[in-house]
């Protein structure tokens, strides 16, 4: 296993990718947590689909592709949020619209310049190699602002998450707090867009999230195991796609997915036995429950 | 003057009318139920109230220098809620967000000595490190409450508080929030389609019907017209039974 990750590390290509992909599996999982709950679970995909617009446009300038990405997608984060406030469009057709439309938009320029070849297979699936150093300095930053923001609006974020109406009523600047979300997942998204793939990288922002919450019953535990299972499946996920020469960012989400179903089988084991310890919690749990628990299994 | 005052004002809905012709003021520790059917512009008033609405025409004045962030709030229940991972304790804290405090990131001693305060005072400090869907609906009425009272020392709006829970549970949650009137002189204005129960413990109440039917003391009100056929008991129970079909 040392051996495995020493050889790994004698690629710098690999160490730069670890470097980008650390900080951004742990802020996409972070935020995930607010988005899953907000039943916003679908913007990370979204933003990822403009991304790969950007991509196309940035590769027909021949100008640094996150110059173009991020301004583009923070103004599409932005947008969607207005839109779905204003409620003319529901949030899951407005998410569809930008995406696909996004998507469509760099199909045809990518099609029209360079043609289809392997770097848009690497747009949508995600390359290992994809990093330079650059992005590692601009990455590390970036996800410093992302963790520091967050750590300072934790107790905003979570009032907003919790009861939107409740904190602007009572005076909260609800839709500060929104904006700062959509932001920060927007700066999430583009950062890891390249090394986990457009289509894959909005797993980073929703699965470890769902995994946490088998378990967890309060937000700040939930947070707390959510970023700790986004960074160990994404070194889990590293390490596999080294030994067994898989793709990258569908390694990670494999690795996600097994988290999910570990966690899954964790919550149904108590049940299943029925009366272990607390019982008496357990039982009052089990009724007071049934409806929630019916409700998220699906 | 008086704390809310409401000259000639309606609200609308997606552009339709939901409820016009309003003019009634609330005193500093007024109890005042604003009571009526499904859909007769309630909730839309008390959107109105909270300024998440801006009235369509005449004017909702705030005296007595009440500021937003003075109000709580005890809103219907969400669906996100139901399968919100939340603790007790992070939800009452969470109504001390609003208080003024600048650009403070985390709550302060203070705020966390208001939170115990008021859950001590609604005998939910045992439930604090429990997390909030698993509880009963009545605890869960009581944690929002808790949470309505830490954001307020002033005026506290209630959306259908009772809705869902058992008659004994009801009863309970009344005496509390009447507690909360007298005792700490806290203005109370409840919206509720129990209108028995909730006029039973008001001073004043507001009756609409997408139009201010009735405004007044709630003894005047059991006599008036509108309110003795509201709140005849065949009637009501009728429909009641039919709203629950609806649902």
């Amino acid at each position: 296993m040392f051996s495995l990750i020493k050889e790994m590390m004698s690629y710098s290509f690999l160490v730069r990718a670890v470097l980008v992909g650390l900080p951004v599996s742990l802020c996409a999982a972070l935020l995930g947590v607010s988005l899953v709950l907000k039943r916003y679970s679908m913007m990370g995909d979204g933003l990822s689909h403009v991304g790969f617009g950007t991509l196309a446009v940035a590769t027909a300038l021949n100008v640094t592709p996150l110059y173009v990405s991020i301004p583009v997608v923070l103004l599409t984060a932005f947008l969607l949020l207005r839109i779905s406030e204003s409620g003319k469009i529901k949030g899951d057709a407005a998410i569809a619209l930008i995406s696909t439309g996004s998507l469509a938009i760099g199909v045809v320029i990518i099609s029209m310049t360079t043609g289809m070849n392997t770097d848009v297979c690497n747009y949508m699936f995600g390359s290992i190699l994809a990093m330079s150093r650059n992005d590692v300095r601009l990455s590390l930053a970036l996800a410093a602002v992302v963790l520091l923001l967050f750590a300072l609006f934790y107790n905003r974020i979570f009032a907003v998450t919790f009861d939107e109406n409740f904190a602007r009523a009572t005076g909260a600047r609800a839709s500060l707090y929104n904006m700062i979300i959509a932001l920060l997942t927007a700066v999430t998204i583009v950062l890891g867009m390249r090394m986990m793939g457009a289509l894959l990288i909005s797993s980073l922002t929703i699965f470890p999230a769902l995994t946490a919450m088998r378990v967890f019953k309060r937000f700040s535990t939930v947070t707390i195991c959510s970023a700790v299972i986004s960074v160990v499946c994404f070194l889990a996920g590293v390490i596999a796609s080294f030994r067994y020469d898989t793709p990258t960012g569908a390694s990670v989400v494999i690795m996600n997915i097994i988290a999910f179903a570990v966690f899954w089988g964790i919550r149904l084991l108590p049940k299943r036995r029925g009366t272990v310890a607390a019982s008496s919690i357990a039982s009052s749990v089990a009724s007071t429950n049934a409806s929630t628990t019916g409700g998220e299994s699906k | 003057m008086p704390l809310i005052t409401v000259r000639d004002a309606s609200f609308a809905y997606d552009g339709k009318i939901a409820v016009s012709g309003l003019n009634f003021e609330v005193n500093s520790g007024d109890y005042l139920c604003v009571v009526g059917e499904n859909g007769s512009g309630k909730s839309t008033l008390l959107r109105g109230l909270l300024r998440l609405k801006a009235p369509l025409e005449g004017r909702v004045l705030f005296g007595d220098g009440l500021r937003a962030n003075e109000i709580g709030y005890l809103p219907q229940q969400s669906a996100i809620q139901r399968d919100f991972p939340a603790g007790v304790q992070e939800v009452v804290l969470s109504g001390r967000m609003g208080r003024s405090r600048g650009l403070l990131p985390f709550y302060t001693s203070a705020d966390k000595a208001s939170a115990e305060m008021n859950m001590r005072r609604l005998g939910i400090l045992d439930l604090r490190n429990r997390c909030y869907r698993e509880l009963s609906g009545g605890q869960q009425q009581r944690v929002l409450l808790a949470r309505a009272l830490c954001a307020t020392g002033r005026l506290l709006l209630l959306d259908e508080p009772v809705a869902g829970l058992d008659p004994v549970v009801r009863q309970e949650l009344y005496r509390e929030i009447e507690k909360i009137n007298h005792e700490d002189g806290i203005t109370v204005i409840m919206v509720s389609h129990d209108v028995s129960g909730a006029a039973a413990y008001a001073d004043y109440v507001l009756h609409l019907h997408n139009r201010q039917i009735f405004f007044g003391a709630a003894k005047d009100y059991a006599a008036s017209a509108e309110g003795a056929e509201f709140l005849s008991e065949p009637k009501r129970q009728k429909r009641q039974e039919s709203e629950v079909h609806n649902v």
